[in-house]
Order: structure tokens, then sequence, then C-alpha cells
């Protein structure tokens, strides 16, 4: 059951640019359990939005089975949500951009819901560059089927079955920086100050932006054995640097413009700032980028940040070359040859 | 034993190594036959490699327009030394068989029952040309020029059909001309008066049809039903019908920049296709994908999806040989009761029937407006004979007056009008009482409209909810739904044979897809034996009305179809409680396409209370008739 929010809003409340008042931006109270990383992506995604001043109807929420899918009933209210079936919200949200390329995507799934039964949906999306905002809530178990390891369990990780993981994990960024993905970051549920300007930048990416978000189960997987624990992910995280994400309407603060930077242009003219950690991190690498995790990993520490940017992206409507205007708006006058061309087919059938 | 004689009137059978390139050739003997006015049905039977095993091509030619398989091979063109012994034996008595006689036949072909005709097709083509991979090719060519002689097939008709086929490539035509020309006067020269079938010019029998094969037409009815995203997966034998969409798509759906009014994704398998397609549907869009079995199988879990929150999908379903991987070349129809019921729970899809490829063309088109109307899954039953094969057929037809009929879909002006002129709008809120609620599409609406599409159980606001009430309301709904679904299906074709000496005749025969046409051919024969049988062709499943009042109607009615397990039958007792004794199955399931003579002999000897040689239960019931 799905609670709605009371309407009333406060006079002084503040509107975006739009004028759409944050509340514009929520959705259904969440069921989930109090604590739950999941919940404050939910909030990420609401405070990204409203600051961006995306009209709530032209965004359309996917997902696909878990928990973390559930989470498009508490955001964006106003849009179109679908929550299919398991694993397969990326073959959902192909078809629906194919039919309409001038929504915003933004697919939410689940490590058990990627990483596993979704495998193959979620690294075909990539290779395809889908032009959505695919959100991977990724606390290394399942939450719905009540705490199971997940593929993306650290091997010796344990929740609180207190088995200790036993097989390798799939790190979902550098598979998706392999498979094509035109932009990966990696964050925590429990870092607002970074989750946000990455959202941002990730909505304005033409192409497929890739946002794995370690988000703990507190119910199943909040142990401190647990690699995907509050405590072990804000003690071992490192990021590759502070971010700052500028739409193009405003001007670029000059405060990054010193030490190590990097500015990423996307397609749109918006610019991504980089105030990198070391030097020679070039976002834009692909192959570096790889190493760059692995490299953490070595260091037992888990990489967040901005870690693969392709600002040259070409989405899948790009590739095979579709026509700018929205399938779904296209007429019977733009579609239907008519029977005189059908007559000459017939002809050619004699 | 006397040879057979026959104008226009007869079965021929083309045995072929797969990969030899004998299908060009087979295309052309049939395509010439078909441009001499005379009815001709042309049946691939092949293996599931690509090379090296046997390959059968059979052509049928029937001047009264029997176009189903008939049963029996009046000759054989055998030219698979791996088969030759039995295509031997398989031929008629009086038959022909006509060999390359570059080597001699086996001992074991020793009848005397049949004319041998030898052709030395490989010394021919040997002499005549140097190119080894080429003489491979042309060798069938030499055969199809002999045939012309020993059956009369006008020579400008094969010339023709040879200069529009390498149109393009006017070098390559030559060739083909001078081993046609080989063929010919070889059999002129050696053959003068052993055959006595011929194939005589028809100016009226043919009028305007076509040849064409039903995946290609299915393909065109999605072009003019309006689809712009196909999410498929190659199988076997479906993968035309995209290949095809692809092609037209190509001529016909580009804008003035070159870019396309189609989206088409090869997908990574049958789940993620059908989710394209339910992805671009709730978006407004019309989206098919065309699959065969084992790809129904994978999609199950989302037919369910599509079901319950409904949303429309059209998926082209060209059955073959199940279950599991079956033979994947041969044809069936095994699908229904796992297309009908797919997914778990009680979920209920709609299913058409084309039986030629104008009904691949028009039900094709026609399962967008449906889907859309009924807010559904719609499965267009096609098969692989249907699909793959040429078949005669009316031309193709489009009502340039026609519109899409979206169904019940509101655009934003519309949501504002519905809430200003009736209630709250709710997603799946029954308004006129037909189970068929009002949707809405993504970005419709700045404010209005947007709600949450879920697999799970939701409300009349589509909400989620677990209560038992809420849910038992919507599975009602969806059953009403169902049965206004009834209403819109294509109606069945009923032919009452019954005199009024008859009236009241107690048999009636049912059958479906492409099974029609070798059942009305058994059942004329029958009725020259005055054994009359009332027919109904169904379309659909569910069946409307009159499918109902026909089975109603009579006392035993013979459901004829190519599945082991009687499926259309099992379907028609479980939802419309038929007694089991009135329902007397034929069927036929050796993958390939069922005869007349099959037909006929199973009615007889039903008729006569014998059970024939299967012992499946259906065939035993009604044996007392
Ligand atoms: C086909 C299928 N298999 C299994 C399930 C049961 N199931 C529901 S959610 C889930 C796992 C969810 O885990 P995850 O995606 O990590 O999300 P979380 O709940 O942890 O946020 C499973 C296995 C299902 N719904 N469908
Ligand atoms: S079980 Fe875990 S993942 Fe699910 S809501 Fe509770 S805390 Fe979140």
């Amino acid at each position: 059951m799905s609670y709605t929010r009371p309407t009333f809003r406060h006079p002084e409340q503040q509107k975006n640019s739009k004028g759409y008042h944050r509340r514009d931006y929520e959705g259904a109270i969440s069921t989930l359990c109090a604590g739950c990383g999941h919940d404050s992506i939910s909030s990420a995604i609401v405070q990204a939005c409203f600051e961006m001043a995306i009209e709530p109807h032209r965004v359309a929420k996917l997902s696909g089975i878990g928990c973390s899918s559930k989470t498009p009933a508490y955001f964006l209210g106003k849009s179109h949500g679908f929550n299919s079936v398991h694993g397969r919200m990326p073959s959902i949200a192909t078809g629906a951009n194919m039919a309409n390329r001038d929504l915003l995507y933004i697919g939410v799934s689940g490590d058990g819901d990627t990483a596993s039964i979704g495998m193959g949906q979620f690294a075909h999306a990539l290779r395809r560059n889908l032009n959505m905002n695919y959100i991977c809530m990724n606390n290394g178990c399942y939450g719905l089927t009540k705490g199971q390891d997940s593929a993306t369990a650290d091997k010796g990780s344990a929740g609180k079955k207190g088995k200790p993981n036993p097989f390798e994990s799939i790190d979902l960024c550098e598979i998706a920086i392999q498979l094509g993905a035109s932009f990966v970051a990696r964050s925590f549920s429990g870092d607002k100050q970074q989750l946000v300007p990455l959202i941002k930048a990730a909505i304005s990416h033409n192409g497929l932006a890739f946002l794995d978000v370690i988000s703990p189960c507190v119910t199943f997987n909040n142990t401190d054995r647990s690699t995907k624990s509050y405590q072990y992910v804000r003690e071992h995280s490192e990021a590759t640097g502070t971010f700052d994400f500028i739409p193009l309407q405003r001007e670029i603060l000059t405060r990054y413009d010193e030490g190590a930077t990097q500015t990423v242009v996307m397609h749109d003219g918006s610019t991504l700032l980089l105030e990198k950690l070391e030097q020679e991190f070039d976002v834009t690498d692909q192959r570096r980028s790889v190493d760059k995790l692995e490299e953490a990993k070595e260091r037992g520490r888990v990489l967040t940040g901005v870690i693969y940017v392709n600002p040259a992206s070409k989405d899948t409507h790009d590739i095979i070359e579709t026509t700018p205007r929205p399938l779904n708006s296209l007429t019977r006058e733009d579609l239907c040859p008519g029977n005189d061309a059908l007559e000459k087919i017939n002809n050619s059938l004699r | 034993m006397e040879p057979i004689q026959s104008t226009n009137d007869f079965v021929i059978r083309f045995a072929n190594v797969n990969g030899s390139g004998s299908a060009s050739a087979n295309n052309l003997f049939a395509k010439a036959i078909f441009r001499m006015g005379i009815p001709v049905s042309p049946k691939n039977i092949f293996p599931s490699n690509i090379q090296g095993l046997p390959t059968w091509y059979e052509v049928r030619v029937n001047d009264k327009g029997n176009l189903g398989r008939r049963g029996g091979v009046d000759m054989m063109v055998a030219t698979n030394g791996q088969t030759l012994v039995q295509d031997y034996n398989e031929l008629l008595p009086g038959g022909y068989f006509f060999y390359d006689s570059t080597r001699p036949l086996f001992d074991e072909c020793d009848r005397d029952d049949i004319v041998e005709i030898g052709i030395p097709l490989t010394q021919l083509t040997n002499d005549a040309f140097t190119n080894p991979k080429l003489r491979q090719l042309l060798k069938n060519i030499v055969y199809v020029g002999a045939l012309s002689h020993l059956l009369d097939i006008e020579f400008t008709v094969l010339t023709d059909a040879i200069g529009q086929q390498f149109r393009k490539k006017p070098k390559l035509a030559e060739p083909n001309i001078q081993a046609l020309e080989i063929g010919r006067d070889y059999a002129k020269k050696h053959f003068n008066e052993s055959c006595r079938l011929s194939l005589s010019r028809r100016e009226n029998i043919l009028q305007d049809s076509i040849l064409v094969d039903g995946n290609s037409a299915a393909a065109l009815g999605a072009l003019y039903g309006g689809a712009t995203v196909a999410g498929w997966y190659p199988i076997t034998p479906s993968t035309s019908v995209i290949e095809a969409f692809e092609r037209f798509s190509n001529i016909h759906r580009l804008e003035e920049d070159g870019s396309k009014k189609v989206a088409i994704l090869q997908a990574e398998d049958e789940l993620s296709a059908l989710g394209m397609v339910i992805g671009a549907s709730w978006n407004g869009s019309r989206a098919f994908t065309a699959t065969s079995g084992p790809g129904i199988s994978l999609m199950a879990e989302f037919l369910g999806l599509a079901y319950f929150a409904e949303v429309p999908a059209v998926v082209v379903n060209v059955q073959r040989t199940g279950p599991s991987t079956g033979m994947p070349t041969r044809t069936q129809q095994s699908d229904f009761i796992a297309t009908a019921y797919a997914s778990h729970g009680d979920t209920k899809n709609v299913l058409l029937i084309p039986c030629d490829p104008a009904e691949c063309f028009e039900l094709t088109a026609d399962a967008f407006d449906l889907a859309e109307r009924l807010q559904t899954p719609v499965l267009v039953m096609s098969d692989l004979d249907l699909g793959m094969n040429d078949h005669i057929s009316r031309p193709f037809v489009w009502d340039d007056n026609r519109e899409y009929d979206r169904g019940k879909t509101l655009t934003g002006e519309e949501l504002d009008e519905f809430e200003r002129n009736r209630e709250r709008w709710g997603r799946y809120l029954d308004v006129d009482g037909d189970g068929i609620c009002y949707r809405t599409i993504p970005g419709a609406h700045p404010t209005r409209g947007s709600y949450f599409t879920r697999g799970s159980s939701h409300d009349e606001y589509a909400a989620y909810t677990e209560d038992s009430g809420a849910y038992q309301r919507a599975m009602l709904r969806l059953d009403k739904k169902w049965q206004t679904a009834k209403t819109m299906m294509p109606e069945p074709h009923i032919k009452f044979r019954s005199t009024s000496a008859q009236a009241g005749n107690p048999l009636g025969a049912l059958f479906f897809g492409t099974t029609t046409h070798s059942a009305y051919e058994a059942i004329d024969r029958l009725a020259e034996e005055r054994i009359i049988i009332d027919t109904m062709r169904l379309r659909s499943f569910p069946c409307p009305q009159p499918a109902v009042d026909f089975i109603d109607q009579h006392e035993i009615v013979f459901v004829i179809e190519q599945n082991r397990d009687a499926q259309m039958r099992t379907l028609l007792i479980a939802e419309y409680g038929f007694h089991p004794d009135k329902l007397v199955s034929i069927l036929n399931f050796d993958g390939k396409p069922i005869t007349a003579d099959f037909i006929t002999e199973s009615l007889k000897a039903k008729l006569a209370g014998r059970t024939g040689t299967d012992s499946s239960p259906h065939l035993a019931t009604g044996g007392n008739v």
C-alpha cells in the first residue's frame, strides 16, 4: 500500500524556474524500512529534478522488481511509472525510449535485478547506449526476498545471515564501462553532496548514464562484516574528487579553475566540473577508468564519483538514425503508404 | 500400369541437397506455372541445417484451385543420391521418376509400374560450363529446362522470369538461359512422347492473384498497421517477418532527410524483444515482435504482465514443430494452448488465425487495432507452412480512409474533457461497463493522468493493493473484457452445405489456419460421395458467438488440427463447455503440412465407426458416428 502525502504547501516554499515546488517532485510515502539507503536516493532524485526544473510529466520512471524497484512510487508522483518484472526494466525502457525520444527516462534497479536475473538486459541497454539514467541501488543483497547474497556482494562479505559470501563479486561500474556505457559513476546513498550533482550530470548526458549507488540495506546487510554497510562505506570510500554540475544557464564558477580540475562539457552544453584528487585522472579515458577502479579495490577502497564520461556519446536513436520526431507522434499520414503503393507491391508479386 | 495422365492437376516433388542452390531453380519452376495462370502451391520441406542434408520441394498444380497438400507424388525429380531409393519408392504407381542419369540408377530401384526419365544432368552441365561453382547451380536450371519440355512450360515465361531475376546482373542471366536450353533440347531429343503430365495456360482462374509468402504479408500488415517499433530475436521460421518489415520500411518509412520513421532493434533474446514492444506500446507507439514456439516460452512472463497491466502488444507467432526445439524447420499448429494461456495465474490472450497471405496482411494490421482497443496482447498465429512458403492469394487491399483505432487512449485535452464530464479519471475504472478502461500516455498532460503501471495487484486508480476485493474486482473486470473481446473478433467462415433434404445436418467440421485448404478439398471430395459436412473455419480465440452456435447446431463436429494433443478441441471444451464426445479430432502432427488425402481417409474412418491406427483418446471418441 502506498500512502499519499497531504497536498498542503507552505506559501513561501521555493519555486524552481518552471514554477514547480520541490513537493511537486515527491511521490507517495515510502514503505521501505526506516533508514533504507534507497529512500535517500529517492530524495536525491527529487532534489536533482527540482533543481534542474525538469517538468515532472516529461519524465518516465521505470523499474524492475525489488525494494529498490519500488522507489519510483516514492518520487516524481506526477510522472508515469512502470514497475515491470524482475530484471527486465532495460527492455521496457528501450521500447519506451524508442517510442518517444523526447522524455527523460529514469530507470531504477537493484543489484539483484541488474547483476543477476537482469544482467543480459543491463548489458545490452549499455551497448546500445540507450538515452536514460540507469540507477542501480546496490546493497549487495536481495532485500525484498529477505537478505540472500547478490552477485555484487564482495567475496567474504557477510550480511545478517552471517555466512561470508564465497564467490567473486561483479563490479557493475567496470562492466558498464567495458560494455559501452558513456557515463559511469559510483556514489553512496549517504553522500547527498556527491549524489545530487551526479544525478544532474547523468540527466543531461546523451546516452546511457549508469549510476551505481551503494545503498545499505539496514535490515539484512548492515552488519559489521558487510562491505555494503553504512559504516564500511563511510570508512572506505574514496572520491575521485569533488564535483559541481553547471546547467547551461548558469555561469561557470571560477573556483574550480585552479589546481587539478577537469571540465567536461555535456552534449547539451551544460558542464561537469571535477576537482580531481589525482592529477592524472582523466574521466574521459575509458581504459584508465577501469584501472582506477581496480587500483582502488586493491587498496581496499571504494572509489566514488564520476568514473567515466564520453562527452561525444551517440545514443541509440543517433546510431539507428531514427527521425528526430517522437515515433509515437507520427500519424497515419506519416506511416501508412496507402493503397496505391500496395497495388505496386501486388504487381511485383505477379 | 498406365502412366498417369493429367493436365494441370498433379504433384511434383523435387528431392535436393540442402545448400546446393536448388531453391531458386525450384522457385523459378513454380513461378512459371503461376505465370501461366495455373493454380500452384509450392512447399519447402527442409532440414534445419544450412548444408548437406536432404531437402524436398513439393509443388502441387491444381486447376480447381485446391492448394493444400494433396498427398502422393506423380513426378519425382530426384537429384539427391542420399534419398534416391526412398524417393523412388514414394512415387505413385504410374508416376514419373526423373533422375540424373550421369550415373546408372541403383539396383534397388526396381519398379515396373513407373516411368523412368534419365537425363545426364551432371554431364550436360559439366560439358557446357567450366566454373565449378556455377556448374552446381546451373545443374538445377538444366532440370527446369528439361521439365519445360516434358510438362509443356512456356519457354518464354521461364526466360522472362530469369531476365527479371537478374535485372541488375544481366551477365548472370546468360548462362541461366543457356542452361535452360540445354535441358530443354536434351529432353526434346530423347523424350518426345514419354510424359503425359502437362501444363496448359489458363486465362480466367487466377484473376488478379499474387504469389507471396505469409511472412512478407504479415510484415506488410505491420507496416500498414502503423507499427513504429519492432523488437525481435532471430528464430526460424519467423525471422523473415522482420527482415521483410525492414525491407519495406527502408522504402516506405523514410523522412526526407533519410532518417527513419521506425525503430527496429534486434534484441538480446525474446524476453527483451517483447519487453521493448510493451515499453513502446505503453508509451503510445504501435509495436510488435515476431517469434516462434521457443520464443513464446520465454515471452510468457511478459505476456502475463501485459495482460494484467493492460498494455497492448502484437506478436506474430510463426509456429513450428515442438515441444522444446522440436523440428525447427517443420510445421505444426501446436502453440495454441501455450499462447492462449501464456503466463502464470489466470491469464488469457487473444489469438488471430490467418490461413493465407492476404489474411496474414489483414489480421496483422487488425491486431494493432485490437491490441489497442482491448489493451492486451494479441498474437497472430501463423505457421511455417504459411509463413515461409509461397501461396497464391487475393491481392492486398488497403482502405485509404481507414483510421488507426487507438482505442480508449486519452490525449491531454480528452483527459480534461473526461474529468469535466464524467468522474475523476482512474486508469482501471470501468467507466463504460465493457471491461475496457481509459488509458493515458506518458507526457500527455502536465498535471493529470500519470499513473503507475505494474504487474502487481492494483486498484481502480492503479494504486498497489493487496485488498482481496480490489484484486477480485480487477480479475472479474478482465474477464468482462474477455467477453467484450468476443464481439470484436473476426467472424468465422461458415459454409452450410446441406441441401433442403439434409437440413439439420448432424455433421460439421472445424479447422483453422493452414489446415483450411486441404480440409476444404477433403470435404468437397466427400460431398461427391454424398457425405455432406458443414464447415467452419475459425479465425480467432476467443470464438465469437457464431462459432459457438455452429458447434451447438451440429451433433458431431470434427476438429481438424495439426498437433498431437488436440489443442483447439481442448480450448473449446475448456472455454465453452462442449461435451467432449461432440468434438472429434482429426490430427496430423508429422511436421509436414496436412494433406487432403489424410483428412479424407481419417473422416471416412471415423464415419465408418473405425478408430484408425492412432490410439489417441481423441481419435477414439465419437467413433460410433
Ligand atoms: C522471475 C522472478 N524471480 C524471482 C522473483 C523474486 N524476487 C523479487 S525481488 C528479488 C530480489 C531483489 O533484489 P534487488 O534487485 O537487489 O533489490 P533490493 O530488494 O535489494 O532492493 C527477487 C529474487 C521475482 N519477483 N521474479
Ligand atoms: S529490506 Fe533492506 S532493501 Fe528492503 S527496504 Fe528494508 S532496508 Fe531497504
